[in-house]
């Protein structure tokens, strides 16, 4: 297909949908969340006992600290000779301010292998923090199970007794590699290796914690299982790995979410999530991130899907200061289907480059990507994806739509897709529109009562609807609030 | 209640209006009549407060107190209410949850002490309102005024006006785009509400026909040409007005 049959179409698409009025009678759980939970700073003279900076000494030492396989710890090593190598992303934002000298790669805020059992055994101020969170909350009401993470390592995991009896796992990884050594094995950084990119590689050498989510044969877990990951100390690295098997058959929903105070010095979040789709299965994968402005969030999502399956991303960037982020998804097998739904908010001082990635490999594969990007007060947001449909996949079908509402004059949005179509069965189409905060709008709302700023958060709320209604309720709540947060004082 | 002295406004950096003189008391009902581009709308809009606008002389006082200064959401909640001749198409919002973030903002006005309406009193409130004024209540969960045809975003204005209850409201040519039978049923509307406050709003329509006139009787009638009022006048008036048209005056 010549570039020319792909048609670009500046039109947004919107349908109507039920929509919730966004009070109830009962407070949401995430209603009250607030700059202040998110920026509190909890004491961390535990980092005293941690040295920043990278060097095989610190990779030798998290896998002894660890006690993990061989197999792991020369992983670890292959992984560090790569990051060594590798050169830095020759696209996207400017990465050689971030020192990775200046960095502290593995710190325990809590000595505790294995995490702890209940809330109760969580050391105070850490207990506190998640509470302000709302993740224990959302642990009684509305998920199957949830994880939590403390700086490098996982705090505390659960599930529902139901779902284990019915041999669902979810744990810390580091649990995972000894309990279940041989699963974690098989599938561990099968989807994303090492030498994919450099910063694939720096998570292999010094990953630590995050989540293992199996959920076997035929199971369908209904409520969504929840992981929330925290930094708190200054300074601080975290790189998280969580692996999800879902085997044929098998439906879930996983939702990650992730914060950080803000110290105005370099944070370095370089996560991992891999993801196995069996034949017939469905899974959800959601996240809301949250870094500070001080975190170059460089993180890589990828999955695999097989026959006949479908993979739907739902993604909230809010946070930090320089974010690369592209969830991909490799569609294997015949029948597969992908959903990328995403938003990207880049305020003062920040730079999101978002977007997707899909691959076409298999027959009647079919994609479909909403990314939507909100800039403001000189915030810079990209969308980048990449589609490709490789000659064995035989009537592809791939839709991409690119929204991007600019709140004032000194912002800016811009679209990078890169497509490209080796089979002439396919269907591509990508849309791309850029609009700007209209003042009549704001006019109509304000002449009815209604304040400036709120009116303003109102359109910006309208413009990500399609995307956050998709979220479960409490999330949706957590989402506006944290788009109205970005809202206010408004320079725009 | 609204009276307007001596005002003049610029958009633009274009002069649209060159003196304009009004008193409107509390129930007194006016027409503003005049041909495209004689300030009418601006007028409508400057005394909304759009910031598109500049009063460069001149004053508006609502209940004797100067307005200029005050944002169009502070006007708003003082009770002064815009028809719009084209509402906006918000994508993303429904209908019931502006119309709620607007009652909300119009209590916490008025009794700043009270706790916020519950969202279920407020629905039930809303459809009430919609029922009386034979309005399909699937509007109220559609996107406010998105794909909303002429005829419905006129009514979407009025259910606004009933929800939100001003002391003055301005039809700005509420009459323009609407048949017959969707402009008398508008007209009802407004007929409706202003007994529903016992003759005690006030209302500037503004129209560019008379055709308006037959369905709701003005108190005033007032001719802006250029910019300024070059006529007013009684019920009679009007009357005359709607036999032979305001181009002769």
């Amino acid at each position: 297909m010549s570039p020319s049959e792909v048609r670009f179409i500046n039109i947004m698409k919107t349908s109507m949908h039920k929509s919730r009025v966004a009070c109830k009678p009962n407070k949401p759980i995430f209603s009250g969340l607030s700059r202040d939970v998110f920026d509190h700073k909890n004491k961390s003279d535990y980092i005293k006992k941690f040295r920043k900076g990278l060097n095989r000494e610190l990779v030798e030492y998290i896998s002894k600290d660890k006690n993990e396989p061989d197999w792991m710890l020369a992983l670890r090593l292959r992984s560090f000779d790569y990051f060594n190598t590798l050169p830095l992303p020759e696209f996207g934002p400017e990465l050689y301010s971030l020192k990775f000298d200046e960095i502290c790669f593995f710190a325990k805020a809590a000595d505790k292998k294995g995490g702890f059992k209940t809330w109760e055994d969580v050391p105070k101020e850490i207990k506190y923090t998640f509470e302000r969170l709302g993740i224990p909350e959302a642990e009684r009401k509305v998920l199957a199970g949830v994880g939590a993470q403390y700086e490098s390592e996982a705090i505390y995991h659960s599930i529902e007794k139901e779902l284990s009896d019915k041999g669902v796992i979810f744990t810390d990884l580091d649990i995972a590699l000894h309990k279940y050594a041989e699963l974690v094995k098989k599938y561990f950084m099968k989807c994303v290796p090492p030498n994919d990119h450099k910063f694939a590689a720096l998570h292999g050498a010094v990953w630590s914690g995050g989540t293992f989510l199996y959920i076997p044969k035929g199971v369908k877990v209904e409520k969504p299982l929840q992981s929330y990951f925290r930094m708190n100390a200054m300074n601080m690295g975290q790189f998280e790995h969580t692996l999800i098997i879902i085997e044929d058959g098998a439906e879930g929903h996983y939702i990650e979410g992730c914060s950080a105070p803000k110290y105005g010095s370099h944070a370095l979040h370089a996560g991992c999530v891999e993801i196995f789709v069996g034949k017939n299965a469905k899974f959800r994968y959601s996240s809301v991130e949250n870094w500070s402005r001080d975190t170059y969030n460089l993180n890589t999502k990828r999955a695999i899907i097989e026959e006949n399956s479908v993979i739907e991303w739902v993604g909230g960037n809010m946070g930090s200061g320089v974010m690369m982020l592209y969830p991909c998804s490799i569609l294997k097998g015949d029948g597969s289907k992908a959903d990328h739904l995403g938003i990207a908010f880049a305020n003062e001082g920040q730079i999101q480059h978002t977007g997707a990635k899909v691959f076409h490999i298999g027959k009647n594969t079919s994609s479909h990507v909403v990314m939507k990007s909100i800039s403001k007060g000189g915030g810079i947001s990209v969308y980048r994806g990449l589609l490709h449909v490789a000659k064995t996949a035989e009537n592809a079908i791939a839709q991409v739509e690119c929204d991007a509402l600019i709140l004032d004059h000194i912002s800016a949005s811009d679209t990078i897709p890169d497509i490209k179509v080796d089979n002439e069965t396919a269907t591509v189409n990508h849309e791309a529109r850029v609009g700007r905060l209209n003042e009549e709008d704001i006019f109509y709302l304000t002449s009815r009562g209604i304040p400036e700023d709120q009116a303003e958060a109102m359109i910006v709320n309208g413009f990500i609807n399609p995307v956050v209604r998709e979220l479960p309720l409490e999330y949706a709540v957590e989402m506006n609030r944290l788009i109205e947060m970005e809202m206010e004082n408004s320079v725009g | 209640m609204l009276e307007i002295f001596n005002l003049h406004a610029s958009v633009d950096g274009k002069a649209v209006l060159h003196g304009v003189d009004l008193v409107i008391n509390e129930g007194e009902i006016h027409a503003l009549m005049g041909p495209n581009g004689s300030g009418k709308s601006t007028l409508s809009n400057v005394i909304m407060g759009h910031p598109k606008y500049t009063v460069t002389k001149g004053d508006i006082l609502f209940n004797g107190n100067s307005i200029l200064n005050l944002k169009p959401d502070m006007r708003a909640l003082l009770g002064i209410f815009l028809a719009f001749q084209y509402p906006k198409e918000i994508s993303g919002v429904t209908l019931e949850e502006f119309l709620l973030s607007a009652y909300k903002a119009h209590q916490k006005h008025l009794h700043p002490d009270k706790p916020p309406v519950l969202v279920f009193r407020f629905k039930k409130m809303l459809s009430d309102i919609m029922k009386e004024f034979n309005m399909d209540e699937k509007l109220a969960t559609r996107y406010l005024n998105h794909g909303f045809s002429g005829g419905e975003k006129k009514k979407s204005e009025i259910l606004q006006m009933a929800v939100l209850k001003p002391k003055i409201a301005i039809m700005d040519e509420t009459d323009s785009g609407l048949d017959v039978d969707a402009l008398k049923n508008v007209c009802d509307g407004i007929i409706k509400l202003h007994k529903e406050s016992h003759g005690n709003m006030s209302a500037i329509i503004v129209t560019h026909y008379h055709t308006i006139l037959k369905y709701i009787e003005p108190t005033h009638v007032h001719v802006l040409k250029n910019g300024r009022i070059i006529k007013s006048g009684g019920k009679e008036f009007a009357r005359k007005l709607c036999d032979t048209g305001y181009q002769n005056i």
